[in-house]
């Protein structure tokens, strides 16, 4: 049933996708009363599972701030493009959006490879990027909002709370690329610094399947947590694995930083369940605001659960209208620095705010995972977490001026 | 649990691991040393497997489902690999390069294939119950490891296929046939041997194993439609440190492989393992460059 279901939202998504390409030309042609943004993600390939759900996130925000008058008097008109999990192409369809389609901003991108790609392209030719995934911060550029979490308001505020927990032995996993090698460089300073011990730290290569050596030194080191920066399909063989060798979540806990609902519902609730994970968003945050983006969403995509990232997604949508509207134009810089003044509370992420280096204030929370692949809220942060790119102990004396 | 059980529970790990390199090089094996065809698409083969495992409990729910889903897996990666040689390999036949292509384009359309039918992100096969638990070892070196009740599985398994192939080839008139077209195809075919059929049957017979082994990998990992390109480098090191052709010699490789792999990862991460198996690898090549058992078959020498 799941396939099928899976099948039937990509073929949808594809069709979504032709359909809006088409539209494309004519946008082109398009008058005063319309204004042009990119919608970069991999819709197809392997990121392509969690992109195009951002994509539709997207999508929503811009329906919506359209039914409601569009920005400035003008209708948004999306130009999709697709990054085909291949951050060259990210490059290639970057500038191919700033250039030849001259749309006012971006929003896109997922893996921190196809940021780093697109990068050169917004600085040279002076684009903005909307980012919404959560990332290992460590960079800094006036041509991207990072809407996503820095470590400081993820992968720590989860720190902190395991270690309230009474963890102090923590045995840090991850897949072998940029993103788990610098939160473990971050979690290991902090861990030191607070006192624990790391227990071990191991890497597999991304989408690696043969666990039997890591759960063995696991076994040995006994940590009393494992964080862990697994990527996509290697997490169903680690917890496949770790249940064989006799040690479920429930025996020991494992914190995951690329777990969502998203990715939860694809791997199987089941296996997963019991586990923990860190986020600034949850599906299952209460309140009317998070209720209505929810229902809004699955009202256009039934049967989707919904996530961080795409939730940032949708607030970068909205925070740019925002800031176009108080800065009173389109212009890139004016709008940036406009954004750093506004504060949204619409998604039900509590209330956010762009900082002056261009990320975004944010709550942290920690959930548990239950069967049904929600998560259960255990903690969250005493109000938002000012976004830290260059996190001091581990890479003392670099800031993020802008 | 000491350093002692960390090693005594490597050793179990790699001699798990392989079981598996065994069964994913067994077919490869037999059809790279007995028609000298590169398959490319091998790995496919793995993965058709597990779908069909995956297919085939998801019919007949986890408990009999699995062990259809092994028969099924077998026999319909068999059927795959006996129309794959019909329709392209046996018209490829003394062009090795072109089959090298040929396969690969095929490996690639399967990949997309799978891509398509079953969604980029893997699919689980759940095992049955009574596979889902470990079995622990006290008094002994392992005292404190517990087994994985899969893993044992599989290297079961594993077992009875090797031990199966052996008394093919040793006892049957199939085997007879086999051995005869290895050693020497001109002749064997002089003195009335269909060595058409032989190589439609050994080379079926070997992606059905590969079929079986992708079923059987599924227990542990989850199956995605690139599954196979993470076994075929291994698969194919297997065959060619193992010697051509050689069954002995395919299960001392997958076993020194496995168990080099595992302890090496004692000492360092499995990144570095994998370089340093390479490395080995390389380095035993220099030595024995036909692997660890020398066929002397005339179909190879004038290759």
């Amino acid at each position: 049933m799941q396939v099928s279901a899976l099948l039937a939202r990509m073929c949808a998504g594809l069709v979504v996708v032709s359909f809006l390409s088409t539209l494309a030309p004519e946008a082109t042609s398009a008058t005063e009363d319309t204004v042009k943004v990119g919608v970069l993600h991999s819709l197809t390939g392997t990121m392509a599972i969690s992109e195009v759900t951002v994509k539709n996130a997207t999508l929503l925000a811009i329906d919506q701030i359209n039914a409601t008058g569009g920005v400035m008097g003008k209708k948004i008109v999306p130009v999709i493009e697709d990054g085909a999990s291949d951050p060259s192409m990210f490059a290639q369809k970057a500038q191919k959006l700033v250039q030849q389609d001259g749309v006012a901003t971006v929003f896109g991108g997922w893996t921190s490879a196809s940021r780093k790609a697109m990068l050169p392209v917004f600085e040279r030719f002076h684009g903005l990027l909307w980012y919404p995934v959560q990332f290992e911060g460590n960079e800094c550029s006036p041509d991207i909002m990072y809407s996503g979490a820095q470590p400081n308001q993820q992968i720590l505020p989860a720190l902190q709370w395991a270690e309230q927990k009474g963890n102090k032995s923590i045995f840090l996993l991850g897949s072998d690329y940029v993103f788990p090698r610098t939160a473990n460089l971050i979690l290991k300073k902090h861990i030191e610094h607070d006192g624990g011990t790391v227990a071990g730290e191991e890497y597999v290569p991304l989408g690696g399947s043969d666990f039997s050596a890591v759960i063995n030194k696991i076994k040995v080191a006994k940590p009393q947590m494992i964080f862990s920066t697994l990527n996509g399909d290697s997490n169903v063989s680690f917890f496949k694995q770790m249940a064989a060798a006799g040690l479920p979540s429930s025996k020991l806990p494992v914190m995951s930083f690329s777990i969502a609902e998203q990715e939860a519902k694809a791997i199987g609730p089941s296996l997963l369940e019991g586990s923990y994970a860190a986020w600034n968003y949850f599906e299952s945050i209460p309140g009317p605001e998070n209720k209505k983006f929810v229902a809004a969403y699955q009202a256009k995509y039934p049967g989707s659960p919904v996530d961080d990232p795409m939730a940032h997604g949708y607030v970068d949508v909205y925070s740019w209208a925002a800031a176009v509207k108080k800065a009173g134009s389109f212009d890139i810089d004016k709008v940036r620095k406009a954004a750093s003044t506004l504060s949204f509370s619409d998604v039900g992420m509590g209330e956010t705010k762009f900082a002056s280096n261009q990320s975004l204030i944010q709550t942290a929370y920690v959930g548990q995972l239950d069967p049904a692949g929600q998560f259960k809220i255990l903690w969250h942060s005493k109000g938002p977490v000012a976004p830290v790119p260059y996190d001091p102990l581990s890479f003392p004396g670099k800031s993020c001026v802008l | 649990m000491s350093e002692s059980t960390l090693v005594g529970g490597q050793l179990f790990n790699g001699i798990s691991v392989a079981s598996i390199l065994l069964l994913a090089a067994l077919g490869l094996a037999l059809s790279f040393g007995l028609m000298r065809v590169i398959n490319m698409a091998h790995g496919e083969m793995l993965m058709m497997g597990g779908y069909l495992a995956y297919v085939s409990t998801s019919l007949f729910g986890k408990g009999a489902g699995f062990f259809v889903g092994l028969a099924f897996a077998f026999v319909g990666t068999a059927l795959f690999g006996a129309l794959l040689e019909m329709t392209l390999i046996r018209r490829l036949y003394g062009r090795p390069l072109d089959t090298l292509l040929a396969t690969w384009g095929v490996s690639l359309i399967l990949q997309q294939a799978a891509r398509s039918i079953f969604g980029p992100v893997g699919v689980e096969v759940t095992a049955p119950a009574w596979l889902g638990g470990s079995l622990s070892l006290g008094g002994t070196a392992l005292t404190g490891f517990a087994l994985p009740a899969v893993r044992v599985f599989i290297i079961v398994l594993a077992a009875l296929v090797l031990a199966g192939m052996a008394l093919l080839l040793a006892r049957t008139r199939l085997g007879l046939l086999v051995r005869a077209v290895h050693q020497n195809r001109a002749m064997a075919e002089a003195l009335g041997a269909n060595t058409r059929a032989v190589d439609l049957i050994v080379f079926s017979l070997g992606t059905g194993i590969a079929g079986l082994a992708g079923a059987a990998l599924a227990l542990i990992a989850p199956v995605t439609p690139t599954v196979g390109s993470s076994y075929i480098v291994y698969a194919f090191l297997v065959v060619i440190v193992g010697g051509l052709g050689s069954l002995a010699g395919t299960l001392f490789a997958a076993l020194a492989i496995g168990v080099f792999s595992a302890v090496t990862q004692i000492f360092t991460n499995i990144s570095v393992a994998d370089v340093l198996l390479l490395v080995a690898v390389i380095a035993f090549l220099q030595v024995r460059p036909r692997g660890i058992v020398t066929q002397r078959s005339r179909a190879l020498e004038e290759a």
